[in-house]
C-alpha cells in the first residue's frame, strides 16, 4: 500500500493561481527548490477570470492617491474587521508588485504619458486599478506563467534541466497535508488526475494557495476548482479558519440563460459608466446609500454623472458602493417586485456610451453576452443579479509571514487566506492581495525551508500515507453496504450530492441569513455528510471526474459547515454577512474573530475520518479571538466622526 | 512523469497524422458535417477560369489595342512587334528578336505579385494543393515542408513583386489617363471603356496597396509607432485596406479580366465603345 | 419552470470514448434546455449517464481555454458552442482534439504546447530601467496586447495541418500560438532581445519553424478570442524574417550601419 513514489522538495506550493505562482517565483528566487501542484493545466487557474484590475496606489491618474488612502478604503470596505496589518502591508507593497510585473513582460493599458493606466472601481477613492481591457486576470496569470518559464529556461542553461529547481505538477490534486511526528509539515499526499496514481512530495514548507469555496453554492462565478480544498487541507492539518461567515456575493452576475447563471459581469461596467435600473427604469441605488457612506456618494443622478469627468468636485454615483451594499440593494429590489423578467435588475451601458467605446473598453463583456446570451450590450441593457464570488474568510495566518496558526511549515496566501479583506473585499484588491501575500508566503516558506532542511530519512510515517491512500480510494469500494451501516443501500451519486449541497448553501446560507435556516442547513449538511461517505464511482482511476468530485465533496462539506456555523454564531450584519434577524452592524463584534477548528475526535480512529463524524454533532468547533487594537498612526488616518461608526467606545479612547 | 509539462516521447515518424497511433482512434479523416469543400472548390474554379482566360489572351497576341484603350495584359508593351499606340505605353525595349506575344514579357510581374500574395497563397494551397483542403480536414500528402525549401521558399520574394506591381499599377494609371481621349487621340473625351478602366485601376491600386508587404514597409516593421506618427497613420490605413485583401484580390482579378475582355470586344469589332462625351 | 419544460428537447449525441488503447463514438440521447452550450450537455451526461466521462473544463465562460474539443469535426470550445446553432434533429459529434495524443475520452495530452512555450526565449527586460520607470505608449503596446488576449486553448495548434497531419513536424514547428508569442515579444516596445544579442526574427525562421506555415489561416478561423493570428502575427513575422534573411537591401543597410558604429 505504501509503495507510493516520494520526491523531496524544499517548498511545495499547492495551487497555481496568482498567489501560488507568485509564491513559487519568490521561493525559487530565494534559492528553494520549488514544486507547484495544480488541479488544472498550468495557466488555467481561476485568476484568469478576474476582469477589472489590480488595485495599487501608484497615483498615475490621480496624484492624490497614496498607500494611506488605499489602506483607508480597504478598511472601510471591510467594515474595519480587516486584519489591519495585512491591509497596511497590502496597500504599501501593491505598487511594487505591479511594477515588477512589467519587468516580466506584462503589458497594461497606458496613460497619455506612458504610465500604467488606472481605472475607477467600487469603494476606491481614486482611479486605482491597473488593467488590461477587462482581462486583467489573464494578463496576470500569463505574466507569472511566463516568468516561471523564464526561470526554468535559466535552470536549463545552468543545470541542463528545465525542472531542476522549479517544477509544475499539473493536473494533480493534493488530498492531505502530511505531518512529521513533531507536528510540523512533512509534505503533501497527491494523486495525478491523468493516471490516478498516488505520490508524495516531501517538503518542510507547504504553501496553500488554492483559492475559494464558491462551488459549494449553486449560483456562483467560480469554476469547478473552487471546492475549498486549501481550507479543508489546513483544517485537517490542524490550522484554524478565520471568519468563514464572510462570503462575498458579487452584485452583477449573469442570470439568463440558466446555463450561465452566476457568470460574472465585471464591475468595470459600472466603473466606466454603467448604471443599475429596476423594472420601473429607476436608478434605485440612490435609495440604498447607508449612513456610513452618506457623505462619500452623490445624492442625485446629475452629480453622479458629472463625477466621471470631474471627480474632484463631485461625489461618485452609488452604483460604485462596495459590493455588499450593491448586492443587498439588488436583492431587495427583486424581492419587492421591481426586478427584471428573469429575476434580476438591469445594468445598462448602451445608453451611456457609444457602441464603439463599449466594444473597446469592455471587449470580453461584449463578447460574453453576444456569444452566450445573444444580447448586444451596446444596444440593450444586461440583466444581472448577485452571484457567489469570493470568500473573505480563510486560513488564519500571521499578517507578516503568511504562516498558519499552529502548524509550523504551513503557509497560506491569496483567497484561501483570511483576514486581509475583513468582512467585504473591494474589487481590485484581490489581484493585489495575491501578489503581495503570494510573495510573502514564498519568501517565508523558503526561509523556513532553509532553516528546517529535510533529512534523508523519511520523517513521515507510512501509516499516514496508507490512511491517505485508503481515504482517496474509498469511492471505488463504496459499492456494497459500508461497514457498520449495513443498510444495503446503493452508493450515492457524487453529482447528485454536489447539486444538493449547492442548493442547501444557496437557499439557507446565501446572501440574506436567518437563524432557523442556518440551523436547518447544518442539519442537512450533516445528512449529506453521512451520504457522502457512501458516494461511489464507476470506472477506473484514470482521469475519472466522478471520482475527483467524490473526493472534493469532503472539502466542500467541511467548508460549508464552517460557513454555516460561523454565520449562525455572528449575531450582526456586516459586509458579506447579512442577518435578517440582526440587521444592524454591532460595534461589539468588530474585533471578534470566529475561528473554525476541526472538532475533537478523541481517540476513536473511526471518528477521525472527516466524513464519519456523527451527523448531529458536526465536525467543526468554533472559538473566538480578538484582533489587536489598530496601531495609532493608522487610526489617525481616519476622522473621528467616521471611527465612532465602527469602533467601540473603549477603543476610541485608548 | 506524465504530470510534468514535458511531452511524451515522440511516438514515431509521420504515422498518418490524425490517424496516427497516439491520436484518438477515429478512422474518418475528418468529421465535418458542413459543406467544407464548397469554398476550396469555388476558389479553384474561379482561379482556373482566370488562368484559362488569361492564358488564351496572353498568347493570342491579337485584339489587345482599340484606340485609345490598351488591354492591361499588354501594358506596357515592350517589344518591337507591338501594335502602334500613340502616346504609349509601348516602348520597344526588347527589340525585334522577340517573336512571342508581348504580353508574356510584362505579365510576369503582376503574375508574380499575385502568385506570392499572402491571400492567393492561401487560396491555391487550399484549392489546388489541398494543403489543407479545409480546416481540420486531413490533407492527402505524406510529407510537408511548407515554405521552408525551394521552390516555395521563394514566396519570401513577395515584396520585390510588390515594388514591381507599384510600377505596373502606375503604368496602368497612365493608360487610364490615356482613356480620356477618343479614337482619334483627341483629349477631353470619355467612353464606357474609360469607366471600365477607371474602376479597374482603382481596384488594382487598392489591391496593391492593401498588400501585407506594403503594410510591413509602411510601418509594420517599426517597434515604436509613437516615434513615427506619420508612418503609424499610413500603417493604420493600409491595415484597414488589408482587412479586405481577399475581397480586393478577387475584385481586381475580375476587373482586370473584364477590362481586357472589353478591349477584346472593341478590337475584334464585336462591340463599339459607347461615347459619353 | 414552464418555459424550460416547453423549450427542452432530446438531442442525439455521439461522443468519442476511449483511451490510448482505442475507443469509439458512443451514442447518447440527452435532454437539452434553452440557452445551453455543448459543455452543459457533456455535464448532463456525466451526472446522469456516464459519471466517468473525462473532459477538461474550468471557467465555462470562454476565458480559460480548457474545454477545447472538436464538435462535428471543428475545433471549438465546448463552453462557447451554443446548442442553438444546431438543428434539433442533427446528430452532434464530440471528439477530443485530434492533433494531440489522446489520454482518455475528451482529454488529450497537450504537453507539446508547454514544451514549445519553453523554447521561446522570454522577455528580455531593458537594462538600466527600474521597475516603475517603464514608459510605453498605448499605440506601441496595442499589437502585442492583441496577442496577449490568447487564452491558450490550443485550438490553433490543433487545427494547424502542419502538425495535425504531420506528426514529424512537431519537432521543428512551434505552431501558431508560439509563433505569435515570438511576434508578441518582437513587437514589445521594451523587449531588449536585440541588445542581448538575440534576434527573434531570424530565430522565428530558424528555430521555431515559421517557414512551415503556409498561411492557410485555419488558426485565425478557430481562434475563440478572434485574434487575427495570421494577418497580425504570422505574416508580419514572415515579413520581419524577410528583412533579416531574404532582403539584400536591408542586409546591406544593416551591414553598413554596423560598420559605422
Amino acid at each position: 500500500m505504501s509503495q507510493v513514489e516520494r520526491q523531496q522538495w524544499d517548498v511545495v506550493v499547492v495551487g497555481a493561481g496568482g498567489a501560488g505562482l507568485r509564491a513559487a517565483i519568490e521561493a525559487r528566487e530565494r534559492g528553494a527548490r520549488t514544486a507547484v501542484i495544480c488541479k488544472s493545466l498550468f495557466g488555467k487557474a481561476h485568476t484568469v477570470m478576474a476582469e477589472g484590475g489590480i488595485a495599487a496606489a501608484m497615483a498615475n491618474v490621480n496624484e492624490g492617491d497614496n498607500w494611506q488612502v488605499h489602506f483607508r478604503d480597504t478598511m472601510r470596505g471591510g467594515k474595519f474587521l480587516n486584519q489591519w496589518r495585512m491591509a497596511e502591508l497590502h496597500a504599501r507593497e501593491a505598487p511594487d508588485r505591479v511594477w515588477e510585473l512589467e519587468t516580466w513582460g506584462a503589458l497594461f493599458d497606458r496613460t497619455g504619458d506612458g504610465k500604467i493606466s488606472q481605472r475607477n472601481f467600487g469603494g476606491h477613492e481614486y482611479p486605482r486599478l491597473a488593467h488590461v481591457g477587462d482581462r486583467t486576470g489573464l494578463e496576470l496569470i500569463r505574466t507569472l506563467q511566463q516568468k516561471i518559464v523564464s526561470l526554468q529556461q535559466e535552470d536549463e542553461k545552468e543545470l541542463g534541466d528545465y525542472e531542476g529547481r522549479l517544477k509544475i505538477f499539473q493536473e494533480c490534486t493534493v488530498t492531505r497535508v502530511l505531518k512529521k511526528e513533531d507536528g510540523s509539515v512533512g509534505g503533501v499526499f497527491c494523486y495525478e488526475r491523468e493516471s490516478g496514481r498516488f505520490f508524495v512530495l516531501e517538503a518542510p514548507s507547504v504553501v496553500i494557495a488554492t483559492g475559494g469555496i464558491g462551488k459549494s453554492f449553486k449560483v456562483t462565478s467560480n469554476s469547478w476548482e473552487y471546492t475549498g480544498d486549501g481550507h479543508a487541507l489546513a483544517l485537517l492539518a490542524g490550522a484554524p479558519l478565520l471568519n468563514m461567515e464572510f462570503v462575498q456575493f458579487h452584485p452583477t452576475g449573469m442570470i439568463w440563460p440558466p446555463s450561465v447563471k452566476g457568470l460574472l459581469v465585471t464591475e468595470s461596467v459600472r466603473g466606466d459608466g454603467g448604471v443599475l435600473r429596476n423594472s420601473e427604469g429607476k436608478r434605485f441605488m440612490f435609495d440604498y446609500v447607508p449612513d456610513v457612506f452618506k457623505e462619500k456618494y452623490a445624492q442625485s443622478e446629475e452629480e453622479g454623472d458629472r463625477w466621471y469627468d470631474d471627480p474632484d468636485n463631485n461625489r461618485r454615483p452609488p452604483e460604485l458602493l462596495p459590493r455588499d451594499e450593491v448586492a443587498r440593494a439588488i436583492n431587495s429590489e427583486v424581492k419587492e417586485g421591481r426586478g427584471s423578467p428573469h429575476g434580476g435588475v438591469f445594468l445598462d451601458v448602451s445608453t451611456r456610451m457609444p457602441a464603439d467605446v463599449i466594444r473597446r473598453r469592455l471587449p470580453s463583456m461584449y463578447h460574453q453576452f453576444k456569444e452566450l446570451a445573444d444580447v448586444d450590450i451596446t444596444a440593450e441593457a444586461m440583466e444581472v443579479g448577485p452571484t457567489c464570488h469570493y470568500v473573505m474568510g480563510g486560513v488564519a495566518v500571521d499578517s507578516d509571514t503568511a504562516a498558519t496558526v499552529g502548524v509550523p511549515g504551513l503557509f497560506a496566501a491569496g483567497e484561501v487566506a483570511g483576514g486581509m479583506h475583513g468582512s467585504n473585499r473591494l474589487g481590485g484588491n484581490s489581484l493585489s492581495d495575491l501578489l503581495v501575500f503570494g510573495r510573502r508566503a514564498g519568501l517565508h516558506a523558503a526561509e523556513y525551508a532553509a532553516e528546517h532542511p529535510t533529512g534523508d530519512e523519511a520523517q513521515i510515517d507510512a501509516a499516514q500515507i496508507d490512511a491517505a491512500a485508503a481515504e482517496a480510494l474509498r469511492p471505488f469500494s463504496a459499492e456494497g453496504p459500508a461497514p457498520g451501516s449495513a443498510d444495503g443501500k446503493p452508493p450515492e451519486n457524487p453529482y447528485t450530492l454536489h447539486q444538493e449541497l449547492q442548493q442547501v448553501m444557496n437557499d439557507l446560507v446565501g446572501i440574506i441569513r436567518r437563524e432557523s435556516e442556518m440551523a436547518e442547513a447544518l442539519h442537512k449538511l450533516g445528512d449529506l455528510r453521512a451520504r457522502a461517505r457512501r458516494a461511489g464511482v464507476e470506472g477506473h482511476r484514470q482521469f475519472n471526474p466522478g471520482w475527483h468530485l467524490a473526493l472534493d465533496l469532503r472539502n466542500m462539506l467541511l467548508v460549508s459547515e464552517c460557513v454555516a456555523r460561523a454565520a449562525l454564531e455572528r449575531t450582526e450584519s456586516r459586509g458579506g454577512h447579512t442577518r435578517d434577524d440582526f440587521p444592524a452592524m454591532d460595534r461589539g463584534w468588530r474585533r471578534a474573530n470566529l475561528l473554525c477548528h476541526l472538532a475533537d475526535t478523541g481517540s476513536d480512529p473511526e471518528a477521525a475520518d472527516p466524513l464519519a463524524v456523527d451527523p448531529a454533532r458536526g465536525q467543526i468547533r468554533l472559538t473566538r479571538s480578538e484582533t489587536e487594537p489598530i496601531r495609532p498612526d493608522l487610526l489617525a488616518l481616519f476622522e473621528k466622526e467616521e471611527l465612532v461608526k465602527y469602533l467601540a467606545e473603549e477603543e476610541l479612547f485608548e | 512523469m506524465a504530470t510534468s509539462t514535458d511531452p511524451q516521447a515522440d511516438t514515431g515518424q509521420g504515422q498518418g497524422g490524425v490517424r496516427g497511433a497516439s491520436r484518438a482512434a477515429i478512422a474518418a479523416p475528418h468529421l465535418r458535417t458542413d459543406r467544407w469543400w464548397l469554398a476550396p472548390a469555388a476558389t479553384a474554379a474561379g482561379l482556373l477560369a482566370f488562368i484559362v482566360y488569361s492564358t488564351w489572351r496572353a498568347f493570342a497576341n491579337a485584339d489587345y489595342y482599340a484606340a485609345p484603350y490598351v488591354s492591361p495584359f499588354y501594358s506596357p508593351c515592350l517589344a518591337d512587334n507591338c501594335e502602334p499606340m500613340r502616346g504609349g505605353p509601348n516602348w520597344a525595349l526588347f527589340g525585334s528578336w522577340w517573336g512571342l506575344s508581348p504580353a508574356l514579357i510584362i505579365l510576369i510581374f503582376p503574375l508574380g505579385f499575385r502568385l506570392t500574395c499572402y491571400y492567393y497563397r492561401k487560396a491555391y494551397y487550399r484549392g489546388f494543393w489541398a494543403s489543407p483542403p479545409a480546416c481540420a480536414v486531413a490533407e492527402p500528402h505524406q510529407q510537408y515542408s511548407g515554405e521552408t525549401r525551394f521552390p516555395l521558399v521563394l514566396q519570401n520574394s513577395h515584396r520585390y513583386f510588390f515594388y514591381a506591381a507599384l510600377l505596373v499599377a502606375s503604368i496602368l494609371t497612365y493608360d487610364t489617363a490615356l482613356g480620356f481621349r477618343n479614337e482619334d487621340y483627341e483629349w477631353g473625351h470619355m467612353g464606357l471603356g474609360t469607366l471600365v478602366f477607371l474602376v479597374n485601376i482603382v481596384l488594382i491600386w487598392l489591391y496593391t496597396l492593401s498588400c501585407h508587404s506594403c503594410r510591413h514597409i509602411m510601418g509594420g516593421r517599426l517597434k515604436h509607432f509613437s516615434q513615427h506618427p506619420v508612418r503609424y497613420r499610413l500603417w493604420g490605413w493600409v491595415g484597414t485596406l488589408n482587412n479586405r485583401h481577399m475581397l480586393l484580390a478577387w475584385a481586381s482579378l475580375i476587373s482586370v479580366a473584364l477590362a481586357d475582355f472589353y478591349v477584346y470586344l472593341l478590337a475584334s469589332g464585336a462591340f463599339s465603345d459607347p461615347k459619353l462625351f | 419552470m414552464t418555459t424550460a419544460a416547453s423549450t427542452s428537447y432530446d438531442a442525439t449525441f455521439k461522443v468519442w470514448r476511449g483511451d490510448t488503447q482505442g475507443g469509439a463514438l458512443e451514442d447518447f440521447t440527452v435532454e437539452v434546455h434553452e440557452g445551453e452550450v455543448v459543455l452543459d450537455i457533456i455535464h448532463r451526461l456525466q451526472a446522469t449517464q456516464a459519471p466517468d466521462l473525462a473532459v477538461r473544463w474550468n471557467c465555462k465562460a470562454g476565458k480559460c481555454g480548457s474545454c477545447s474539443a472538436e464538435i462535428n469535426g471543428r475545433p471549438q470550445l465546448l463552453c462557447m458552442t451554443r446548442m442553438s446553432v444546431f438543428s434539433r434533429d442533427e446528430t452532434i459529434t464530440v471528439t477530443p482534439l485530434r492533433a494531440f495524443p489522446v489520454v482518455r475520452d475528451l482529454v488529450t495530452d497537450v504537453s507539446f504546447n508547454y514544451a514549445k512555450a519553453r523554447e521561446v526565449p522570454s522577455f528580455v527586460p531593458p537594462e538600466g530601467v527600474k521597475p516603475g520607470e517603464y514608459r510605453m505608449w498605448q499605440e506601441d503596446v496595442d499589437r502585442s496586447q492583441e496577442f496577449r488576449k490568447c487564452i491558450e486553448c490550443f485550438l490553433c495548434q490543433d487545427t494547424c495541418h502542419v502538425v495535425r497531419d504531420h506528426e514529424e513536424n512537431k519537432r521543428a514547428f512551434a505552431g501558431p500560438r508560439f509563433l505569435m508569442r515570438v511576434a508578441e515579444l518582437d513587437m514589445h516596445p521594451l523587449d531588449a532581445a536585440d541588445e542581448a544579442g538575440l534576434d527573434r526574427k531570424t530565430a522565428a525562421q530558424d528555430e521555431h519553424g515559421l517557414g512551415y506555415c503556409n498561411i492557410t489561416k485555419c488558426c485565425t478561423e478557430v481562434c475563440p478570442e478572434n485574434i487575427r493570428i495570421t494577418d497580425n502575427a504570422l505574416i508580419p513575422l514572415k515579413e520581419r524574417a524577410v528583412d533579416r534573411k531574404y532582403d539584400p537591401l536591408v542586409w546591406l543597410g544593416n551591414k553598413i550601419r554596423r560598420r559605422g558604429q
